[in-house]
């Protein structure tokens, strides 16, 4: 019997050779695809084991985990919730997360490369392995300002902020804003009811209309009509159409000046300064639709944009006629701008031409508070000539001169565009646009304002007297406090 | 996880040298297992309570304390047994102990007491089989008895209301109250295979005779047929009517593989593997129960019905290769993650690594056993050692093979190392036999009785020394 015995052995070992061959596939293979399951409760419940790191700016916590005797240890709140909304994101067990809670995730749970001799010592000193911290460049004046200012008057809207010398962001603000809050509830029906009460809400409070929403630029898409005159021979004196109103170019469409007047001065200067449609429609009918699409492109128009997260790109539509170029030089048609795209102009025309990356993420620091990485100010682009900047520089001061609108500072220069633009959705109720920097003499901000659907102000609104007032809230609230 | 057994054990296959008893080896290495226990309930502690308790100590010198005594037992009753199948069975009880009170403390349940109580019957039903089977030879006399009481114990649950035997949907149950409940078919597969293996050793020569042939292939004769035709028909019976695959696969695998050893013949097998696909591809037929399992087991994360499965897979994916460490992964979240899925629990908190070494201590104790059947003298011996070996391989390919994905799942718990009063009790029982029939295989043969004086060559009588086979 001693034969079939051997054999039994060896069909034992096959046995035992079949499991482990099965339990490596599992444990090593297949692994990874397993912890990413959507409903996979392990994973999510390691991420709520230790503590997630804070999001701060300027000293304050925008974001922090505090214990909970809940199944998940530690829940996320938002000291100051919707305010910083578009900049923390959200950190949903149900809804996953975005903003910087997503962007700087690897940070935030302690997860990423940078840290793995801290993870090290903590596995080996026994102490409880905790995330990274996250400072921002928002300085929260001006955040909590901007948000005040266009919540207060019931304004739907948007504001970015940036220093023009480094593309830091300053400030992105939009209204209506949604409380990350009860997202972040590890009860799951407070968090459904929730986001499904953001979704059913008017102005979509979710969307981040900062850098993901595309508007009609307007007026302020005359800046880089300028840009391109100026790169194309035009001098701030050249002499310009000042009629009230022209024919579009093959076609029997007026296109008139705002309120349908003559425009005065008659050079480029005046014609920025009083946002004469005529004058610019013709310059980009001279400059031509190439040279219109090069010069947007250097103030960031197309680029793929992270700060850390994904900003919409920005578009001039495609300008097939001379009609559609003579539009898209005021900046209507089909050109489309997010609020970043346009501070980013304004802050390329205060730098000297210089256009700087948009950033988000000051520092990044390990739980023992040591550095893991600093911003580092990166140049996109030269937009325009340092030259042809100053000149466009002069061009917004006057422009702000003839502004109308509450909360001029005085004692310091603005420099700025206004820009009112009709759309089609809301044919009576333009947005109202402010792109503006200061001081002008040596810019430390640089701020694009869009409030929609003519505020309240209705069909009379302009870009001056909605959403001028709320730019020169935010500047003031930067140079004066904190900045 | 070392696996300390393996390198102590310098003499390899060669059988231990005559005469040595090597209880000082088994002894030593439960003692090397106690270290092993204390150190994994210490581990628990730290993470699952961040403190270390001088109790911790006591727990270790009551499980030395436990085994010491079955030691003992061993050293008395059978002192020339093979020295680590004790150790590894205490080693795998001990860590499934520190498995069931790590799940205690998450889902705040008391199972890890009853667990010890069950540890300690057992071993006092341990000590009692070694000392009383004093040869396991005398178990053969007892075959009808035996088999007619396995069979009525294996039937006793299929025929009862379903309300004193049916648990999470298997009828295998004795309920007695709130008190406990059994497992009748735990034992009858133990009394099963006494009769089973007495049976083919007095019929051997019957099943060895060839039938007709067919395709160069020697056919049992028709009539031979019977036993294992009985045994498949019994094995459906158990699915039926206890609605328990995991017992039925069990019972039929283990007729096959004692038919096979005693008949030394593959046809068995081939036979048997047929019928066994034949009875399960009409199980899958009429059966919704294992067509549901079939189902979870083709995609356990899709299906609706694998929750258990697809939670058990995601705790092996979470341990990984090195484990999430004792006490630090959640396996309380999988069900039934201190019984029937305790083989995964310990994969996510020990690893790819601990369930190695899991397996190699089951492969190490199933090989020792059948040496042991492979060194003993008598057939029944060998048979019934083979048998015993192959129940724990069986028992632990079914079960893990199901909680891992290898194939469908099906209710068996792993031996030793999962919850259950009736499962400990029975291996014990087995673990006990295999240690007497090792006991058989090792003892020096009894010293051939003084030849008696040889009468001059002239004066022998003609003698008949031995009968001519």
């Amino acid at each position: 019997m001693n034969k079939p015995l051997r054999r039994v052995a060896l069909a034992m070992m096959a046995m035992v050779l079949l499991l482990m061959g099965n339990v490596t596939y599992v444990q090593v293979i297949q692994a990874g695809e397993l912890r990413d399951q959507p409903d996979n409760l392990r994973t999510l419940y390691d991420e709520y084991s230790h503590q997630r790191g804070q999001i701060i700016a300027g000293g304050q916590s925008l974001a922090n985990s505090v214990e909970t005797k809940d199944d998940l240890k530690y829940l996320r709140t938002y000291p100051k919730g919707p305010v910083y909304a578009p900049v923390t994101g959200f950190y949903s067990s149900s809804y996953g997360s975005n903003g910087i809670e997503r962007a700087e995730d690897s940070i935030l749970n302690g997860s990423d490369d940078s840290m793995a001799f801290g993870r090290l010592s903590d596995m080996i000193t026994g102490r409880t392995p905790s995330g990274g911290d996250v400072e921002l460049t928002i300085n929260p004046a001006m955040q909590e300002i901007a948000y005040q200012q266009l919540t207060s008057k019931g304004y739907q809207g948007s504001v970015v902020a940036l220093n023009p010398k480094t593309g830091e962001i300053l400030s992105m603000v939009n209204s209506p804003s949604y409380d990350p809050n009860p997202l972040a509830s590890h009860d799951r029906n407070v968090a459904a009811e929730h986001w499904k009460a953001q979704e059913e809400a008017t102005g979509s409070p979710m969307s981040n209309r900062a850098v993901s929403e595309i508007y009609p630029p307007g007026s302020t898409f005359k800046l880089i009509t300028t840009a391109a005159a100026l790169d194309s021979g035009y001098t701030p004196d050249s002499q310009v159409q000042t009629a009230s109103s022209i024919m579009l170019p093959n076609s029997t469409t007026p296109l008139p000046n705002y309120g349908n007047k003559e425009c005065k001065g008659g050079t480029l200067t005046e014609a920025l300064a009083h946002s004469c449609n005529t004058a610019f429609a013709e310059i980009a009918g001279r400059v031509g639709a190439d040279k219109l699409r090069e010069t947007a492109a250097k103030f960031g128009f197309g680029q793929n944009l992270q700060m850390p997260m994904t900003a919409a790109k920005s578009d001039l539509g495609p300008m097939s006629d001379p009609a559609s170029l003579y539009q898209s030089g005021i900046g209507q048609r089909d050109v489309r701008v997010t609020p970043l795209q346009n501070a980013m102009m304004a802050a390329a025309i205060a730098n000297q031409g210089k256009l700087m990356k948009p950033q988000l993420v000051k520092s990044t620091r390990a739980p023992d508070m040591e550095v893991i990485d600093e911003l580092h100010p990166e140049q996109l682009s030269q937009a325009t000539s340092a030259g042809a900047a100053r000149q466009i520089k002069d061009m917004m001061l006057k422009s702000e001169q003839y502004t109308k609108g509450s909360g001029k500072i005085s004692g310091v220069d603005i420099a700025s565009k206004t820009g009112t633009a009709q759309h089609g959705d809301a044919a009576d109720k333009p947005h109202g646009w402010y792109v503006a920097f200061a001081p002008a003499e040596d810019p430390k901000i640089a701020v694009a304002v869009i409030v929609e659907n003519g505020g309240d102000e209705g069909a009379e609104a302009t870009g001056g007297s909605i959403a001028a007032p709320i730019g020169r809230e935010v500047i003031r609230a930067g140079l004066q406090g904190g900045g | 996880m070392a696996q300390p057994e393996a390198a102590s054990e310098t003499t390899g296959s060669a059988p231990a040298p005559r005469g040595t008893t090597r209880r000082g080896t088994e002894l030593l290495m439960l003692v090397f297992s106690a270290v092993i226990i204390t150190i994994a309930i210490m581990l628990v502690e730290l993470s699952q309570e961040n403190t270390v308790t001088r109790q911790l100590f006591y727990y270790g010198a009551a499980y030395l304390a436990l085994f010491g005594g079955a030691h003992l037992a061993v050293r008395r009753w059978a002192p020339y047994a093979d020295p680590l199948i004790l150790p590894v069975v205490g080693l795998l009880n001990g860590l499934g102990l520190v498995m069931i009170h790590r799940i205690d403390i998450a889902k705040e349940t008391d199972y890890t007491i009853r667990q010890i109580a069950w540890l300690a019957l057992s071993l006092v039903l341990f000590v009692l089989v070694l000392k009383f089977v004093k040869d396991h030879r005398t178990l053969a006399k007892y075959s009808f008895t035996c088999g007619f009481v396995g069979l009525a114990l294996l039937a006793l649950p299929g025929v009862l209301p379903s309300a004193i035997s049916e648990v999470n949907g298997a009828k295998l149950w004795i309920k007695f109250g709130p008190l406990g409940q059994v497992q009748p078919s735990e034992f009858a597969k133990i009394l099963l295979m006494i009769f089973f293996a007495s049976f083919l050793v007095s019929k051997r020569e019957l099943f060895t005779t060839a039938g007709r042939k067919f395709l160069n292939v020697e056919l049992p004769r028709p009539r031979d047929l019977m036993p294992m035709l009985v045994a498949w028909a019994a094995a459906i019976g158990i699915g039926v009517l206890e609605k328990d695959l995991g017992t039925s696969l069990l019972f039929f695998g283990i007729v096959l593989v004692v038919l096979y050893i005693a008949t030394e013949r593959a046809v068995w097998v081939v036979l048997g593997l047929s019928l066994f696909a034949a009875g399960a591809f009409l199980a899958f037929q009429t059966v919704t129960r294992v067509q549901s399992r079939v189902n979870v087991w083709l995609d356990p994360i899709n299906n609706e019905d694998g929750y258990q499965l697809k939670q058990a897979l995601y705790g092996l994916g979470y341990g990984g290769i090195g484990g999430a460490g004792l006490g630090n992964g959640s396996p309380e979240r999988v069900p039934f993650s201190n019984s029937d899925f305790i083989i995964t629990s310990m994969g996510e908190e020990l690893g790819l690594v601990g369930l190695m070494a899991i397996f190699m201590m089951y492969l190490l104790l199933m090989m020792r056993g059948l040496r042991s059947a492979l060194a003993v003298r008598d057939s029944f011996g060998k048979l019934f050692g083979g048998g015993l070996s192959f129940t724990v391989a069986l028992q632990l390919f079914v079960v893990a093979g199901g909680v891992t994905g290898l194939i469908p799942l099906t209710g068996l718990t792993a031996p030793f190392l999962a919850y259950g009063g009736s499962s400990l009790l029975a291996n014990y029982i087995l673990i006990a036999l295999l240690l007497r029939i090792s006991d058989a295989a090792r003892r020096p043969q009894t010293p051939a009785k003084p030849k008696p004086q040889q009468a001059p060559i002239a004066e022998a009588h003609t003698e008949l020394v031995e009968r001519p086979r």
